[in-house]
């Protein structure tokens, strides 16, 4: 192992794609092993890219490396595709569309299979990034298909994300799905030179102006018939609805009312743009415009248009993002959320150990014959599981 | 955790007859393999630079054109070059049978032409993995 | 009582005693399919057919909505044409096949490229090693087009060209090379299978993405309406979506909602349907439930005839009337006991001669396991020659008309049409429906489900899954010289230090320009084709120009 993760470092390609297997399997002694990467890592930029299927991700991250590589940067690309519920297989199909860099040494691309993990990202993606960071990789790409709530697992891993849409997928920017919006650092429109495009992007704007004046704690501006007054309605014809709809006995129809999306809340992890709206409330004016109102571009990624400028984007929100010291906020939650993961991990772990097993059975028998409360039952599994996690073993490597 | 079965699809040359490597690709997923499938016109170098990244058990390439006598000895060559020898190389398509005892003589594990049920190739992958799943 | 409520009660009473029977002796199956699935009843009757309108639904032959063939006499007049496709090797080769075949007799030419043609590749291209040559002829310019039809009159002969992505540049130098012979384009014949839609489906020859490929086709076509007035500009194919796992179903459906994405995009270019409607040809597939795919021909007639007259308006009837190409089904070949392939390749062109094909090619029995040998090729052209001259089923005009299964099933197959062209229309069209690879998808799982019926034995390939003996490698399969690739590699080393190179970079950069804006295409093409410039040259430019495309591969 020691030897492994050595050869990591030197960015052997072989000893990084092995690791990556590795700590997908949950192999235990890979993960205690990781410690020795902490040297070497912290240095790449992680950016997501994600978005509705058939939006054109994995065409545009084929472009981005492109433009990445043009400016003399390593990439390392991390494509997460679900998982077959009925058979725990996957075909992984991102990686189709960028298979020109295949034979680039400066560039590394693996496909992940969700394996069950609801959030689109699979386990083993935090741990994947830092081993293609501690490789010497300068930019980590990961893409994850955006269905639902799920791609919002992405704002976890990563240091910015590019939200994809694209026009012609449905009537209105319905591709967009609830809560999305949040999680944006910048927008993109591909596939712009569809009829529609110049729709899309205006209507992405307007979501996010309304967005914003929502965060600064302002009524939305305008008559009655501005985009952002007709906010509701408009989010329900346009599939947005779930996220924003009031929750059952809230009589209040204002979008700012769904807490989860935009308000932080003590031991609720924020997300990313919440935040940024936070510091702009707390430092009014500090802020770069981009934090709050992110840009919303057009490509082709077919032809590469507009990749290039994508990338001057990207680049100058990570400008944006150390200088304001977002980029450490941001890699900090991560890293507290990946605590709580971890925690958690251990304890289904721990609860899967025979011993253990064995307590919770008894426990289980002694709430059906009502010698105890499940309440009570679990205090004492809970403690139970501590005790014999401090006692166990952790294999060093 | 056990590990899963990976396996790398490909189109090696230029033509586009996939149909029997999709029907793999689906049936391998369906036995609980991961499956990395890289499409059409694939070359040797990019097919192994991706079996090696993705860190594949297997590679299944499928070929109908008539080159495979050039192209996939060549995929077993970079992969004994790259030292990733420990991967397991299969292939399919439309190959002669007179054929096959050379591209076995090359490291060409087995070739399933047409006709052969999803059911062989998988337990022959199942039978012949060259590293151990745990 | 009328007549069929009489026949409606003596068949429920007939029934009631034939499943009462069927307790002691059932029937082989619990269900009975055809090839494509769909259930296939225990007998047909006059009930099947309740509300069958003759003149509505057939007509007579020749005439709309021309269910009973395009022509009035069919093949009493003329047999229907035998054309084999056929091409390998080099130029030269390729060139004396052709003069062979001709002084047979034969008129028409049917051109087999190889992939890197195909994909607008030169042969000294990387992707391009192990391919050229392989499974056709390898043209990398002009030189090699001049050679290929080398004292081969092109105002006498009609040829065929299965040339798809790059059809534009292989017509223009096929145009380039009658001009050298004294011959002007106005006097060719001829097709090109120009079909990028069924490319990206299912055959995998494509080059750019859609919408520049769909304006190098409106171009064709707009070039060759005022300058080849007789030269096919496009052949819509359903062949190869079939023999990617199709249903039947699918194969029409797919393919004219293709057509129809063709003649949108023509008229959208300002064309007028009437004008190129009649130049446009259809490409089928054969397979082997015989009934199945005579009612499949009958009925894409049926349906097309009523898309162009209602839906585009057409008013000259040749647009009304779809005239198709046949070849047998190559995926049904077996490569266990070849010789049954025979007997396959003659129920499927049997099916194609009673669906009224206007061409048909049979494949040979080995192509399960490598290009045909000359022996097999005979064998299957003698198929043809067997059922136009001794089986008589060519003597009379859609012998099978009337049968209320074969009504029935062209019945059922056109209303699953409409369905699926409904579906697309839904979607935006083939092109939208393609790009959100919608088309790909159905197509695969009816390959998948094909392929685990047979598995599961519910499907019986003879020699396959049933009835197998233990066989010996076949001897004697075709082989292309290995060394045709270095030679092609030679050739064009020296074609491009002897060219005027400056006349080519500026063909190219004229190209270039012309890709940027709205003009022609095929007038840049043809000077760049003149100056020699390559075939991956000139398709270079235009993959810098308009990309390639990316399949949108979904599982």
């Amino acid at each position: 192992m020691y030897d492994l993760i050595r050869r990591c470092i030197e960015g052997d390609v072989r000893a990084v794609a092995r690791l990556i297997t590795l700590l997908e399997s949950g192999d235990r002694e890979a993960y205690a092993a990781l410690y020795r990467l902490k040297d070497h890592a912290g240095r790449a930029q992680v950016i997501g890219i994600t978005g509705p299927p058939g939006a054109g991700k994995s065409t545009l991250a084929d472009k981005l490396i492109a433009q990445f590589r043009s400016r003399g940067l390593k990439v390392g690309v991390l494509a997460v595709d679900p998982s077959s519920p009925f058979s725990g297989g996957a075909i992984l199909g991102d990686r189709l569309r960028m298979q020109g860099h295949a034979t680039d040494p400066g560039v590394f691309i693996r496909s992940l299979a969700a394996r069950g993990s609801l959030g689109g990202i699979s386990k083993a993606t935090h741990a994947a990034i830092r081993v293609l960071d501690a490789a010497g990789y300068d930019i980590v790409l990961v893409e994850t298909v955006g269905v639902g709530q799920s791609e919002i697992d992405i704002v976890r891993v990563a240091d910015m994300v590019v939200l994809v849409s694209v026009p012609g997928l449905g009537d209105d920017i319905q591709v967009i799905k609830a809560g999305i919006m949040e999680i944006g650092d910048i927008f993109v429109v591909n596939k712009a030179d569809r009829d529609g495009a110049d729709r899309v992007v205006r209507e992405i704007r307007a979501m996010l102006e309304l967005q914003a004046q929502l965060k600064r704690g302002q009524t939305p501006e305008g008559g009655p018939d501005t985009l952002a007054a007709r906010a509701p309605e408009f989010l329900h014809h346009t599939g947005l609805a779930e996220g924003w709809q009031p929750k059952a006995g809230n009589e209040s129809g204002a979008p700012g009312e769904k807490e989860s999306i935009t308000t932080p809340k003590p031991g609720v992890l924020p997300e990313a743009g919440t935040v940024s709206a936070a510091l702009v409330n707390q430092e009014a004016g500090t802020i770069s415009a981009a934090l709050i109102i992110p840009p919303v571009l057009k490509t082709i990624a077919e032809t590469g248009d507009g990749v290039k400028e994508l990338a001057d984007a990207i680049f100058s929100h990570f400008e944006t993002l150390s200088r304001t010291g977002e980029l450490e906020r941001k890699r900090l939650e991560s890293i507290r959320y990946q605590l709580g993961q971890f925690v958690s991990n251990e304890i289904v772990h721990l609860m899967s150990l025979p011993e253990l097993a064995a307590a919770q059975d008894e426990l289980a028998h002694k709430v059906f014959s009502r010698k105890m409360d499940v309440y009570s039952a679990g205090i004492a599994l809970f403690h139970t599981i501590i005790e014999q996690g401090a006692s166990h073993e952790h294999p060093q490597a | 955790m056990e590990r899963k079965i990976r396996v790398l699809i490909a189109k090696p040359g230029l033509d586009g007859h996939d149909r029997g490597a999709k029907v793999i690709a689906r049936a391998l997923r369906d036995a609980g393999m991961e499956v990395i499938y890289t499409g059409l016109r694939q070359t040797p170098e990019q097919i192994v630079s991706a079996a090696i990244q993705e860190d594949v058990d297997v590679i299944g390439l499928s070929i109908l054109s008539g080159a495979h006598n050039h192209l996939f000895p060549r995929v077993v060559e970079l992969l004994k070059q790259s030292g990733a020898e420990n991967v397991l190389v299969f292939g399919g398509g439309v190959i002669p049978e007179e054929d096959i005892p050379f591209l076995k003589s090359k490291g060409i594990a087995e070739v399933f032409g047409p006709g052969t049920p999803t059911s062989k190739t998988i337990e022959f992958i199942r039978a012949n993995l060259k590293r151990p799943l745990n | 009582m009328t007549d069929l409520e009489k026949l409606e009660q003596d068949f429920n009473t007939w029934t009631t005693k034939v499943e009462k029977a069927n307790e002691k002796y059932p029937e082989r199956k619990k269900q009975f399919v055809t090839g494509s699935n769909a259930p296939v009843k225990r007998v047909y009757t006059p009930l099947d057919q309740k509300d069958f309108d003759y003149e509505k639904k057939l007509g007579l032959p020749g005439e709309f909505p021309y269910t009973r063939g395009v022509q009035p006499t069919m093949y009493r007049g003329r047999l229907w044409t035998m054309r084999q496709y056929a091409g390998f090797g080099t130029a030269e080769e390729s060139n004396a096949r052709y003069k062979y075949l001709l002084e047979q007799g034969q008129t028409g030419l049917s051109v087999a490229f190889d992939l890197p043609t195909q994909i607008g590749y030169d042969s000294d291209h990387p992707l391009s090693e192990g391919e050229v040559g392989k499974v056709g002829v390898a043209i990398d310019s002009l030189a090699d087009m001049e050679t290929l039809f080398g004292g081969i009159p092109l105002d006498k002969v009609s040829t065929s060209m299965t040339i798809n992505a790059p059809a534009a540049v292989l017509l223009a130098m096929y145009i380039a090379v009658a001009e050298k012979q004294g011959v002007s384009a106005d006097k060719l014949n001829g097709t090109i299978q120009n079909d990028i839609l069924k490319e990206y489906i299912a055959r995998g020859t494509y080059i750019f993405p859609p919408a520049p490929s769909m304006r190098l086709i409106t171009d064709i076509f707009e070039y060759c309406a005022k300058n080849v007035p007789n030269w096919n500009t496009i052949s819509i194919s359903g062949y190869h979506i079939r023999e990617a796992g199709s249903t039947a179903v699918q194969e029409v459906a797919f393919t004219l909602a293709d057509g129809i994405a063709y003649v949108e995009a023509a008229i959208k270019a300002g064309l007028d349907v009437d004008e190129f409607g009649p130049r446009l040809s259809f490409f089928f597939n054969a397979h082997n439930d015989l009934f199945e795919e005579v009612a499949k021909f009958r009925a894409a007639r049926r349906v097309w005839a009523h898309i162009m007259r209602d839906r585009f308006g057409a008013k000259n009837p040749k647009s009304w009337m779809l005239r198709f190409h046949t070849q047998t089904g190559g995926s049904t070949l077996t490569a266990q006991q070849p010789d049954n392939n025979i007997i396959r390749v003659t129920l499927q062109a049997l099916a194609a001669v009673l669906g009224g094909t206007q061409s048909l090619h049979t494949n040979s029995r080995d192509e399960a396991l490598a290009l045909p040998t000359e022996e097999a090729v005979r064998i299957a052209l003698r198929t043809q020659q067997i059922i136009a001259y001794e089986s008589g089923v060519a003597e009379t005009v859609d012998p099978l008309a009337g049968s209320y299964y074969v009504e029935s099933l062209t019945d059922r197959i056109e209303t699953e049409v409409l369905q699926y062209i409904k579906r697309i229309d839904d979607l935006g069209g083939a092109v939208k429906a393609i790009e959100q690879g919608y088309i790909q998808q159905e197509i695969q799982d009816s390959a998948y489900a094909w392929q685990m019926d047979v598995e599961k034995n519910e499907r019986i390939i003879v020699g396959l899954n049933k009835f197998q003996v233990k066989e010996n490698p076949p001897k004697g399969l075709l082989r292309v010289d290995p060394a045709v690739g270095e030679r092609q590699k030679q050739k064009l080393a020296a074609l491009r230090s002897s060219r005027d190179q400056g006349a080519v970079n500026a063909t190219l950069a004229a190209l270039r320009n012309a890709a940027r804006s709205a003009d022609n295409l095929m007038f840049p093409i043809l000077e760049a084709v003149k100056a020699y410039a390559t075939l991956g040259e000139i398709c270079g430019v235009l993959r810098e120009e308009f990309g390639e495309y990316k399949p949108n591969v979904m599982f």
